[in-house]
This record gives C-alpha cells, sequence and structure tokens, in this order.
C-alpha cells in the first residue's frame, strides 16, 4: 500500500458507510459483554436475518465507550437525524430499538441525554475512535485516518522534525513519571549504533487502572502507529509491544492488528512505499507488577527474570540487548499520531502550563458514573468525581480519591479543587501514576488501605535489593498491627523511619515509592492513625482491632525497650 | 488445547502430542534463548502447569542452565509448578475490588471450600487464587471462574456459581460415560 491507496481505501470505507441506512454500535469491551452484550449482539442478529436487512445496517462491535457502569450501551446513528446512546440494554430493549428506529418511529426505551456531563465534559484525543470502529476490522480504522499521520511523516517529514514536532507538543509519558516524550526521542535519535528498539509498554499493574487494555483493547491500530512513527524518528526497524498476561484479549486484538497491517504493508518492510522498514513484535508478560517498570520490562523482554537494573545507563544508551531503546507507555504512543496529523501547536492548545494534552483516568469505586473518561490536563478533581462521575453513590460523603495505585497516596476533600497535573498531585504527595482514580467514601479506612498497598508491593518486590524486599515486609507487619489494635505509638515513629528509609535506598520505582501511600495517608489522616492505636477504634468500622499491644510493659521498661534515641 | 480438550487419545500419546506442541513453540522462535518465557507461556497452556520434566524438557531445548529455567518460572506469578484444580476462580484484589469487599468474598470461599488463597481443593475440584487487578474495575468486586468474568459479586453469589458450575461439570461426565 502507498498513500495513495491508503487514502483510497479509507474512502471507499467512508462511502460505504455513509450508504448504509443505520448503523448501529454495540460497546463489546469486558464490562459490557459481562453485563450482557453478547446477549444483545445475538438478538440484533437475529432480527437482522428474520427483517433480512443486512443490506441496510450494520452492527459494529466496539470498543470500549466509556461508561462502563452502565453497560451494555447501545448506540444508533441513523443516516439522517441524531444518534442515541441506550444504557442497560436488554435483548429485548435492542430488538425494540432497532425495529423502531428502522421505521422511524419513535423509541419506547429512554436513551442517555445528549448533553449528559459524562460524555460532554470529556476531551476525547486518544480514545477518539472508541465506541466508533471495531478494532477487529483495520477498514474501520482507516476510514478514520489511521496510518495517515505515519504516510505524511515518512513522505515529508525528517527523523528530527518528528522529534522536534513531539518536543513542541510538551508530551510527558503518559505511564506516571511524566518525563518529556520529545526529550527521550531525540535522545534515543542521537545515539550512536546500528540497531535501536522501540518498546511500548503496557504492562499495567496498577490495581484499578485499565486505561492502556483499553487502549489496547479498542483502538489497537493507533498504539502500532504511534510505535511506527517512533521508530522512523528515533531510526529503529524493530517493535516490542509488551501486553500483561492478565490481558488475553489485548494481546489477540494486537496479534490481529499486527497481521492485518503487515499485509496491507503499513508495518513490515518498506513500509508504505517509502524505504523505512518496521516490524512490531508482541510479548505477552506473566504476572509480575515490577515489569512495569522500564528496565525490568526489558530484561522481561529478554526472557529473564523481571528485575531492574540501576541506571544509568539509560536505556535511550542502552536497553535491549544493549542497544539504545526508546521506551514509552502506550497511552505515550496512542497520542502520537493525532499530534503528527494536527500539529503540535493544536495539541499544546489543551492542558496547562506544563502538562499538555489530555489524560485517561479509569474512575472507580464509589461513583456514579464508573468508567474510562478523557480530560484535559488542569481539569479540577471536583469536576472528575462530582460533575463526569456524577457524585458518590447512595449519598456517600467523599472521602478520598486514590491516584497513582500502590506508588501514589490519597487525596483528602480539602484539595477536591487542586487542578489534576503531574506537579499538582506530587505536591499533595500522589503522583499521576499511569491513570486509576478510586473514589473512597467514609466507609474506607485509611490505614487498612495503606496496609492493603503495603501488602501488594511486598508481593511484588522482586527481592533484588535488601531495602525494599525486607522494609516492605516491616512496614506491612507494622501496620498490621495497627489495624488490628496491637500497635503502640512507637510503632508509628518506626514506621514513619522505615519509609524514609525506603524510599531513599531502594534501586527502583517500586521501592523508591512502595512508601508513598503510607506517607501520604499519615499526612492527611493521621487522626485516624492515632484512634487506633489510642482510642483502640477504626472511625470507618473496618478494622477490628480485636489484638493486644505484643508486651505492653511499665512506663519506665517500654522506654528503655526503644533505643532509638540511645542509637 | 488443555488436558479435557483430548479424552480419547492414551495418556502416553496425548503426552507426546503436548511435547510436540512446546517444540512447535520452539521452533516458532528458533530456539533463542530469549524466547524463554514465551515457551514457557506454550508449554503452561498445553499442560495446565510446569512441572519439573517440563522445566528440564526446555532447558535442554534451549541450552539454558535448568536454575536458570526454574527461577524465570519461580518469578512469575502467572507459571504455576502444581497442578491446578477442574475449576479455577480468580478473585480480583484491585482497589477498587478491595474497597467493594473482595477480601470479604475470598475469606468466605477460603471458610466454605476449605481451601487456602493460591492452594487447590483435595478433591482437587476448586484452585483458588487472587489477582492484583484484573482490570475491570468498574465491575467491583469481580472475579473469574473459568475465565468468564462475572461482576458485582458477593460471596454468596459466588458461592453459588461455583456450586452450579461444578454440579454442571460432573451432569455432563455422567453423560459422557
Amino acid at each position: 500500500m502507498n498513500p495513495t491507496s491508503l487514502l483510497k481505501q479509507a474512502e471507499e470505507e467512508q462511502q460505504r458507510q455513509q450508504q448504509l441506512n443505520l448503523r448501529v454500535f454495540l460497546c463489546y469491551s469486558t464490562p459490557c459483554i459481562a453485563a450482557g452484550a453478547e446477549q444483545v449482539k445475538t438478538a440484533l442478529e437475529s432480527l437482522i436475518k428474520e427483517k433480512q436487512l443486512n443490506t441496510e445496517l450494520e452492527i459494529v462491535a466496539t470498543g470500549c465507550m466509556g461508561p462502563c457502569s452502565r453497560g451494555p450501551l447501545l448506540r444508533i446513528k441513523p443516516a439522517e437525524g441524531e444518534e442515541q446512546t441506550y444504557e442497560k440494554v436488554t435483548p429485548e430493549q435492542a430488538r425494540e430499538i432497532l425495529l423502531h428506529s428502522i421505521e422511524q418511529r419513535p423509541v419506547e426505551t429512554e436513551a442517555l441525554p445528549a448533553d449528559l456531563p459524562f460524555f460532554a465534559r470529556q476531551t476525547r484525543i486518544v480514545l477518539s475512535n472508541n465506541g466508533e470502529i471495531d478494532p477487529e476490522k483495520i477498514e474501520h480504522c482507516i476510514a478514520r485516518g489511521a496510518y495517515s499521520a505515519l504516510a505524511h511523516v515518512l513522505h515529508e517529514m525528517s527523523p528530527e522534525e518528528v522529534c522536534n514536532e513531539i518536543k513542541n507538543s510538551g508530551l510527558r509519558g503518559r505511564g506516571g513519571g511524566g518525563y518529556p516524550a520529545g526529550v527521550k526521542w531525540n535522545l534515543v535519535r542521537k545515539s550512536p549504533a546500528d540497531r535501536k528498539y522501540v518498546v511500548a509498554n503496557g504492562d499495567e499493574g496498577d490495581p484499578g487502572a485499565y486505561m492502556d487494555r483499553t487502549i489496547m483493547e479498542s483502538d489497537p491500530h493507533r498504539v502500532l502507529e504511534g510505535m511506527a512513527i517512533a521508530g522512523y524518528a528515533v531510526g529503529a526497524e524493530q517493535g516490542y509491544i509488551y501486553v500483561r498476561g492478565e490481558y488475553p484479549l489485548a494481546a489477540a486484538r494486537l496479534v490481529k492488528a499486527i497481521k492485518a497491517a503487515e499485509r496491507r504493508g503499513l508495518l513490515g518492510s518498506r513500509v508504505l512505499g517509502s524505504n523505512f522498514n518496521f516490524r512490531i513484535d508482541l510479548r505477552v508478560g506473566a504476572g509480575a507488577f515490577v515489569c512495569g517498570e522500564e528496565t525490568a520490562l526489558m530484561t522481561s523482554i529478554m526472557g529473564r527474570r523481571g528485575q531492574p537494573v540501576p541506571r544509568p545507563p539509560y536505556p535511550a544508551q542502552s536497553g535491549l540487548w544493549g542497544y539504545p531503546t526508546l521506551i514509552n507507555n502506550v497511552e505515550s504512543f496512542a497520542n502520537v499520531a493525532p499530534i503528527m496529523e494536527k500539529g503540535a501547536d493544536w495539541f499544546a492548545s489543551f492542558g496547562t502550563d506544563k502538562s499538555k494534552g489530555t489524560k485517561v483516568f479509569a474512575l472507580c469505586g464509589e461513583v456514579v458514573n464508573s468508567g474510562l473518561i478523557e480530560v484535559p490536563m488542569g481539569i479540577s478533581l471536583r469536576d472528575i468525581v462530582f460533575e463526569i462521575g456524577g457524585g458518590l453513590p447512595d449519598g456517600g460523603k467523599f472521602k478520598a480519591a486514590q491516584t497513582g495505585g500502590p506508588s501514589g497516596g490519597c487525596i483528602p476533600a480539602e484539595f477536591l479543587d487542586t487542578p489534576v497535573d503531574y506537579e499538582s498531585l506530587k505536591e499533595l504527595g500522589s503522583i499521576m501514576g499511569s491513570g486509576g482514580l478510586i473514589v473512597m467514601n467514609e466507609t474506607s479506612c485509611m490505614p487498612d488501605v495503606a496496609k492493603f498497598f503495603m501488602e501488594f508491593c511486598l508481593d511484588e518486590s522482586c527481592g533484588k535489593c535488601v531495602s525494599c524486599r525486607v522494609g516492605t515486609v516491616e512496614m506491612y507487619e507494622l501496620l498490621k498491627r495497627i489495624t488490628d489494635g496491637s500497635a503502640m505509638l512507637t510503632d508509628l515513629e518506626i514506621l514513619e523511619e522505615l519509609c524514609e528509609l525506603v524510599q531513599e535506598t531502594s534501586l527502583c520505582g517500586l521501592g523508591m515509592t512502595a512508601p508513598n501511600p503510607v506517607l501520604n495517608t499519615l499526612k492527611y489522616y493521621r487522626d485516624e492513625y492515632l484512634a487506633h492505636i489510642e482510642n483502640k477504634s477504626c472511625p470507618a468500622g473496618v478494622c477490628q482491632l480485636d489484638q493486644i499491644p505484643l508486651m505492653k510493659l511499665p512506663e519506665h521498661a517500654a522506654e528503655r525497650a526503644v533505643f532509638k534515641e540511645e542509637r | 488445547m488443555t488436558a479435557q480438550a483430548m479424552p480419547s487419545v492414551p495418556a502416553e500419546q496425548s503426552q507426546q502430542l503436548r511435547f510436540q506442541l512446546i517444540d512447535k513453540s520452539l521452533k516458532k522462535f528458533q530456539y533463542q534463548q530469549d524466547a524463554l518465557i514465551e515457551v514457557l507461556h506454550a508449554a503452561q497452556e498445553t499442560f495446565g502447569h510446569l512441572d519439573e520434566e517440563i522445566l528440564d524438557y526446555v532447558s535442554r531445548q534451549l541450552k539454558l542452565p535448568p536454575s536458570w529455567v526454574y527461577g524465570v518460572a519461580t518469578f512469575y506469578n502467572f507459571f504455576t509448578l502444581d497442578p491446578q484444580g477442574e475449576h479455577i476462580c480468580v478473585v480480583c484484589m484491585g482497589t477498587a475490588c478491595y474497597v467493594k469487599g473482595a477480601g470479604e468474598i475470598v475469606t468466605k470461599l477460603e471458610r466454605e471450600f476449605s481451601v487456602k488463597d493460591g492452594d487447590t481443593t483435595e478433591d482437587g475440584q476448586l484452585t483458588l487464587m487472587t489477582a492484583r487487578c484484573l482490570g475491570n474495575c468498574s465491575l467491583a468486586p469481580m472475579l473469574t471462574l473459568d475465565g468468564e468474568v462475572l461482576g458485582k459479586e458477593s460471596a454468596e453469589s459466588t458461592i453459588a456459581a461455583i456450586h452450579t458450575k461444578a454440579t454442571l461439570t460432573a451432569a455432563a461426565k455422567e453423560k459422557n460415560a
């Protein structure tokens, strides 16, 4: 395929779609399937067979549409007139909706209002194709402009120009670190080597985060296109996409997408009629959180134990098999094609001074509209939780929003108006992280949440460096004692000291950030910790507190038992 | 392909067939040592678990020290060295599921089936596992039963679902016999 035939195919497919009377979009992502999308699809298909309608309409099984708690979602797009979205559709309702829509009679099932804040307040760049295409059909993607940015880049831009465009756009790593992508790309481009690699990090391990899964499942070609553009920009001919073992559907769709793109000459050798060759291989992880760390991920791609190695040398100088490697998050790569298509200035017009563009969040926990959202950087937390999320269910009171998974922290209610960007969240002692946002109400106990994350870290610590391997276990034991009632005030001091130690002496991100949830909750919810220790009561009513301190010594003896000061 | 998928083939022959599937994967990656994880994935998919014989076979084929292969197989949570139960229940313990009561589901399942998290019941019927987030947070608390996603579960509904599943398989077996 060359750019002209790509354009031609896009136009042909667009025409075909326009000729249809009706297009039915059914969200066919995991949450909607679990809610019954499969049965809805069967019902619709049998109805079409019954009435012999195949020529007039098509059913598109799309990727995630967003409001997962309202699934199965069905969207009807007639050739003329307005499109309508229906929530929690049953097979019977689906039949009724389709029949009435075809016959242009009013539909009885109530549609979602068009100005629902959940949709109206979002800005969709990365997710713009979600809910519009069947991710397994490359024609749909091409009709929506997939690979046109790659064609433009290959034929009209030099690698240097591409890197500078990314730099000017202000795109920062979406995996959580927020390192400027353009700087990284330029570093790899300038590294002298006869072989280079591009790696997409799809090892999304943070509990409560599923942005990358959805992007890979709903629009795999966008990720592949971004990687190919990156390959051209840095001079790499081989790319790897590393997907978590827990995401079999994402892996399957990517394999299919890679094959389809290779068959059409959109990947492989002489991409789109240029001299650029680029192959992408899939690597499936095997369930290790630490593999989200870039050096650990690379050792895992090389078939070894996924343990991190000290940096420098950074992957940009010496990565896979010692060659310069560009490693970015899946969401970062998904931003590349729109930037190339619409320009750096357009992208930079979204967001704040230092954080440009949009961010995808997985909004879940105690919130009415849980699901996947994409918002411009700098939006306030209040807008996300109460406007888009629709507030807390059953009149619950907002207590905290957890961001950044086990490396982040809890943001209390008084900071609800903070703009969401890399710097502001860091100031609050949390991090942007990969984008999980979990809303908690009054029934969540903060020491218990901290214990939960510490258990996660101790389990996932790879064991390479002592401070992380031993430190997480000790911190967990202390938190366990706080939540079961056997802690003393001195334990709190030891805990804080340990947090600092582990933070400063660990090798990789896992250990360095493992104490964050503890430090952060200690900062904002210290009274809860004190209530557990001093009053033996859990304000949220979660902890049992049925143990007693291990050694309740007389006061003078207790003082001597803690040698902290003397040492 | 799992063990249950080939009931009519004699055990020895099926064993051979399965090793052939590993060979296929080895060939696909041209016996590259870097493809160890891919090969182990293929082996686990074929056998359901990785025992000493399989690990030894892979290490010899890839010319890697057995300790290296064992090290990788035990590092990753996904690989298991013990045979799995007939039904596998994976309870998600991600943050969203946890704050919505996944911990309670696990405790009650452990009590109901007298099995510990990560273990298989004595009769080999059920393996209970927890996962660190299966990425379906809007369905919290969620779990998978033999790969099927069940959302917004409670301890009682999960126990019921497992019993139904066990009865169904037992009935299907009887029918076959």
